[in-house]
C-alpha cells in the first residue's frame, strides 16, 4: 500500500478553496455566498488535517475542531442576519445592501 | 486506501463545482452536504477518523441542516429559481475564474514543493483527547465562549 503524497492533499484543499472563492464572487443570492464561505472554511480544515497527518500529530485535528466551532458560530449569526435582511427588504439579493446608515 | 482517497477527492471536487453552478438553493445545499461527506471520507483515508466523524456529524449534520431550516423558513419559491437563472449570466464568471485560477496556480506551485508522504499512522480519538486536555485546554475554553457569543448573537438577530 503506497502512501498518499502530502502535496495531493494540499492541492485538493487549494482547489476546493478556489471553487468556494469563485462562488463567493459570482453569486448574488446571499444564501449561496454563505454556502461558498463554508466551502472555503472546509478547505482550510482539510489543509490542516492533511498537514497534521503528515507528521502523525493530533494538532491539525484540534485546529480543525476549532475551525468547526468557528464555522458553526459564524453560520448561526450569518443566518440570523439573513433572516433580518429578508424581513427588511423581502429579497435575498445582495445588491440591496449597498447603503450604509448615515 | 489511496484509491479511496482519489475517488473521494474527485467526488468532493465535482460536487463542489455543482454547488457553485446550481440555480436551485436546496439542490446546491444537498450537493454541499455530499461534498462535506466526501471530505469526511478523505479525512478517514488520511488517518484522522475523529476529524472524519466530526465533519460528518457537526458540519454536514448540524450546520447544513441549519441552512436547510432557514431556507425553508424563508420560503423563496418558484419566482426565486427564475431570478437565480437570470442572475447567472455567462460573462460574470470570467473575472472570478481568472483570479481564482491565478491563486490556485500559485498555491499548487507552493504545495508541489513538499516531498513528504502522509504517514500511515492513525491519529485516533485517544491522542486528540489527550492533546485537548493537555496543551490545548485553553483553546477548548475559548471555543466554548465563542459558541456562547454565537448563541446570544443568533438569538438577538433572529428575534422580531
Amino acid at each position: 500500500m503506497q502512501a498518499i503524497p502530502l502535496e495531493h492533499g494540499l492541492i485538493l484543499a487549494a482547489m476546493l478553496f478556489a471553487l468556494g472563492l469563485i462562488g463567493v464572487l459570482t453569486r448574488r443570492n446571499i444564501v449561496f455566498v454563505l454556502m461558498c464561505l463554508e466551502i472555503m472554511l472546509n478547505a482550510c480544515g482539510l489543509a490542516f488535517v492533511a498537514a497534521s497527518a503528515r507528521w502523525g500529530h493530533a494538532d491539525g485535528q484540534i485546529m480543525f475542531l476549532m475551525i468547526l466551532t468557528l464555522a458553526a458560530a459564524e453560520v448561526a449569526v450569518g443566518l440570523g442576519l439573513i433572516i433580518q435582511m429578508y424581513r427588511k427588504f423581502q429579497t435575498v439579493d445582495i445588491n440591496v445592501l449597498t447603503q450604509m446608515k448615515g | 486506501m489511496t484509491v479511496l482517497f482519489y475517488l473521494a477527492a474527485s467526488v468532493a471536487l465535482i460536487s463542489t463545482l455543482a454547488v457553485i453552478i446550481q440555480t436551485n438553493v436546496v439542490h446546491a445545499l444537498l450537493y454541499l452536504i455530499l461534498s462535506l461527506l466526501a471530505v469526511a471520507v478523505i479525512f478517514y483515508t488520511l488517518g484522522a477518523p475523529f476529524a472524519a466523524m466530526l465533519e460528518a456529524i457537526v458540519y454536514a449534520g448540524a450546520i447544513m441542516v441549519l441552512f436547510l431550516f432557514v431556507i425553508m423558513m424563508l420560503n423563496l419559491g418558484q419566482r426565486s429559481r427564475e431570478q437565480e437563472k437570470s442572475w447567472l449570466e455567462k460573462r460574470i464568471w470570467i473575472a472570478p475564474v481568472l483570479m481564482a485560477a491565478a491563486l490556485v496556480a500559485q498555491l499548487i506551485n507552493v504545495a508541489s514543493q513538499q516531498q513528504a508522504n502522509v504517514s500511515g499512522v492513525e491519529v485516533g480519538v485517544r491522542e486528540v483527547g489527550l492533546a485537548l486536555f493537555g496543551p490545548y485546554v485553553l483553546a477548548v475554553e475559548i471555543a466554548s465562549v465563542l459558541l456562547l457569543a454565537g448563541l446570544v448573537g443568533a438569538y438577538h438577530l433572529a428575534k422580531k
